[in-house]
């Protein structure tokens, strides 16, 4: 039993991606506001178990440590979130971190997430500019439309909404929320609007917007507060219309 | 005649902008990122980019901006490359907002543009208070794009080893390493750029993000490239003490009306709102009337070291002040404050908009870098430095808000440069020492994996960032820098006595971190070294046995250069080129 200095956590472990997982228990000297983070990073420096056996750091994928960067994203006691923004005072004990499910495992906690700029490069999520020399401003923009588009930008890739999503899966092929959310952003610019068909295009058909389930899980894990569903809905009326004028022009 | 090669290490803002103007010439690029490059620590910068746009009538300039810059700069930067940046922030403004950046707007549809440390002008272009994270990713994305044509090849998880040098030590391209399979390997390239930030890791604790070790600007420091001002070492004013790291409060908390106080009394135990006005010492609205709470960060953070270590002010006896900004209203707070009052809600657990905030001072940026001339090449033919991993732009410390502008003008300017230098490159007569230098990399591999010593890498790294903060950052006695110099000698032998606790060919954070620790320790012999030489205060260095800046002996940039025989710095020292703004006294 750990005692107040103490805290318990179980960490899934696995070596190479073909690896068996197996689990780790450590027990780690307890400091108030103690994030995931610190705790890896004092496994690192006494990578001992509990029961005395010497072990290896364990390997995790970790960089701004302040919730920007989204690297850190991993199960803790089961749900998908930022380990930088963990505090361990907020955390059921014994502490339970395991990787991603639904991405290949790298080792240990790092997963491999390149699935989602891939989907990044399918929706073409970028403004189409001329050229990076001087041409001037760019379009007048609203205060209200700032607002509306600055939520949406501050997406960091963490793809807690895929794992979270019961449709992104191997079958589905289920582009996620993520990916969406970006079509939505850039559809809504004056001048990356210029992209908007290809963009719907590219969410049509196997794996597309229409693979939601509407399970809400996206929106409710999203540690931005992304309203991700908002933008389901909205980019799934956008390929609607396209996909019935296409068809009505036939 | 094939397209040119370049070789961009390094993801953030300079390496990203750097690779944009490279694949726009033609040329062709390998990009190579620790970390999957929309994660790299340009993410981190919250505050905003100045541009002297002069949107708020109150008769800015660039001549302005670059005016701040070197003052504010305590007049040790080379004045021309500082100009450019200034007279090119507008026009790289606007080049960021058609790409999409959303910039705050005036009611009317225009950029909206705040108050920073060390300027009287609203000259910061902001996105909310992540304009770091927005700008990185505007420029992610047109590389993202670029990559989808196949001009841009992306090396993510990858890290720099070393640049491949020739007989006549011109590059010829880099030695990396798979951070997954561990595997060593050459790429050649006609020139190289390294973007490769600051090196924050140095100092155990700081504001930047884990890559920041800079690991790669010291080994090319070691393998005969200048490293010039290491001693310049920003230490923010305004950060949240943590466990793993200082989180930082940007300057933009005190652009928007936040005031820094303590309470008059010793000891006060009161609930900070529960303070009258009149117990609470705004100590830099006193101290500088003019600048108040925007005084540069080096002027503040000396402040609140003097209030907390010689007054003994620091709320409840510890080393902490209240940043406040309760006195303003929610909704304005939430429109232009929200990213960062939401990262001290969630790690320190208290709403700011409710409770004044307990801040300290941390380390920062990194003035100095690699020796770079206005081209942007450093004396090793072939490569080149953009952003904080270089020393140009900012002096002897960094204005808030320039760090951005720096990062995109650096690898603006970069790029083009290296593509000329490519184009007019010669064949290298052979190509031997591409495997020299995989099979030197290598070695030191098989070496850190067999060594059966005793010491553990992760805890003499909190050794020398103890020790490095403790003696190396805001007040500097050079016995205390020599010491710690003699203390770096000794840790670079127990480094030969290094212990790996993983020995696994796969995804070995351990090796790669050892490594990077290596490269740590030669760094710190400059910035030890040269802190203990400077003879003067300036900027961020400030010794109180010679509190005066010196202009006669020391307006002048420290260049570092590696001896291998004596596995030592050596140093010289360059006029600093100041045709365009006479220096005068910094008096805020």
């Amino acid at each position: 039993m750990a005692n107040d200095k103490s805290v318990i956590i179980k960490i899934k472990r696995q070596p190479t991606p073909d690896a068996k997982a197996s689990w780790e228990e450590f027990e780690i000297p307890y400091k108030p506001n103690m994030n995931v983070t610190s705790a890896l990073m004092e496994i690192a420096a006494h990578p001992v178990t509990r029961s005395g056996k010497q072990t290896t750091p364990i390997t995790y994928d970790a960089n701004c440590l302040e919730e920007i960067c989204g690297s850190c994203a991993m199960l803790i006691n089961g749900r998908a979130r930022m380990a930088c923004s963990a505090l361990l005072d907020n955390l059921e004990k014994p502490i339970k971190l395991e990787p991603f499910s639904k991405f290949p495992v790298v080792r240990d906690l790092s997963v491999d997430r390149s699935v989602l700029f891939e989907n990044l490069k399918k929706v073409k999520a970028w403004v189409p500019v001329d050229g990076s020399y001087d041409l001037g401003p760019g379009p007048r923009v609203t205060m209200q439309e700032q607002e509306q588009s600055y939520p949406l930008s501050n997406c960091i890739s963490c793809c807690c909404c895929m794992e979270a999503c019961p449709q992104f899966n191997d079958d589905t092929g289920f582009v996620g929320a993520a990916a969406i959310s970006q079509v939505r952003l850039f559809n809504t610019h004056p001048t990356g609007q210029a992209l908007k068909r290809e963009r719907l295009s590219a969410l049509m058909g196997d794996g597309g917007i229409q693979e939601c389930g509407y399970a809400q899980n996206c929106v409710e894990i999203c540690p931005k507060e992304i309203p991700l569903t908002t933008s389901i809905a909205e980019v799934g009326g956008q390929v609607m219309k396209q996909a019935l004028g296409d068809l009505l022009r036939k | 005649m094939a397209a040119p090669k370049i070789i961009v290490v390094g993801g953030g803002l300079a390496g990203l902008a750097a690779v944009i103007k490279i694949a726009e010439m033609g040329g062709e690029v390998d990009l190579f990122s620790i970390v999957p490059v929309k994660r790299s620590h340009s993410v981190c910068a919250q505050g905003g980019i100045n541009a002297a746009k002069n949107l708020k009538g109150e008769g800015d300039s660039t001549f302005k901006h670059f005016d701040d810059t070197i003052y504010g700069g305590d007049f040790l930067a080379n004045q021309p490359p500082v100009k450019a940046m200034c007279d090119a922030a507008p026009g790289i403004i606007d080049l960021l907002d058609r790409m999409g950046v959303p910039f705050n707007r005036t009611p009317e549809g225009l950029l909206d543009f705040r108050r920073f440390g060390g300027t009287l002008y609203n000259r910061t272009a902001f996105a909310g208070a992540t304009t770091g994270q927005q700008l990185l990713y505007a420029l992610d994305e047109q590389v993202r794009r670029y990559e989808s044509e196949g001009k841009v090849k992306k090396y993510e998880h990858w890290e720099f080893l070393s640049a491949v040098l020739d007989g006549t030590r011109t590059c010829r391209g880099i030695c990396a390493m798979d951070l997954r399979s561990m595997e060593v390997r050459t790429f050649p390239a006609d020139a190289i750029i390294v973007a490769t930030g600051g090196c924050g890791a140095i100092f155990g604790k700081s504001t930047n993000s884990v890559v920041c070790t800079g690991s790669a600007q010291s080994a090319l420091y070691q393998q005969g490239a200048y490293y010039a001002n290491g001693e310049f070492i920003q230490v923010h004013p305004t950060c949240i003490p943590g466990e793993d790291k200082l989180r930082l409060m940007s300057e933009s908390a005190r652009g928007e009306g936040g005031r820094v106080w303590v309470p008059k009394t010793q000891g006060d135990k009161r609930d900070p709102k529960s303070i009258p006005q009149s117990d609470r010492w705004y100590f830099l609205e006193e101290w500088y009337p003019k600048y108040g709470n925007l005084v540069p960060r080096d002027v503040a953070t000396r402040a609140i070291f003097k209030v907390v270590y010689e007054h003994n002010l620091g709320i409840d006896g510890k080393p902490m002040v209240y940043l406040d900004l309760t006195h303003i209203d929610r909704k304005t707070l939430d429109r232009k404050l929200e990213g960062i009052l939401e990262i001290y809600e969630k790690f320190v657990g208290d709403d700011p908009r409710d409770t004044p905030m307990k801040i300290f001072p941390g380390m920062h940026y990194t003035m100095g870098g690699l020796w770079v001339d206005y081209k942007q090449a450093t004396n090793v033919p072939g490569i080149f430095a953009a952003g904080e991993a270089e020393y140009q732009y900012h002096g002897a410390n960094r204005l808030g808000a320039n760090s951005l502008v720096s990062c995109i003008f650096g690898g603006f300017t970069a790029g083009p440069n290296a593509v000329q230098y490519a184009k007019s490159l010669q064949a290298a007569a052979s190509n031997g020492h591409f495997d020299a230098e995989r099979k030197r990399q290598q070695d030191i591999n098989s070496r850190l994996m067999k060594a059966d010593g005793t010491e553990n890498p992760f805890l003499l790294w909190r050794e020398l960032g103890a020790m490095m903060t403790e003696n190396c950052t805001v007040i500097r006695y050079s016995k205390k820098c020599e010491e710690t110099d003699g203390k770096l000698v000794d840790m670079l032998h127990r480094f030969d006595k290094i212990n790996l606790s993983d020995r696994s060919q796969w995804a070995n954070t351990t090796i790669a971190f050892t490594r990077q620790l290596y490269n740590m320790l030669q760094l710190s012999r400059v910035i030890a070294q040269g802190a203990a030489m400077r003879d003067e205060s300036r900027g961020s260095h400030y010794k109180p046995d010679f509190p005066e800046r010196d202009d006669k002996n020391w307006m002048k940039t420290t260049k570092a250069t590696f001896a291998p025989d004596l596995d030592e710095p050596k140093f010289e020292f360059e006029p600093v080129d100041a045709s365009l703004i006479p220096p005068r006294p910094r008096k805020y």
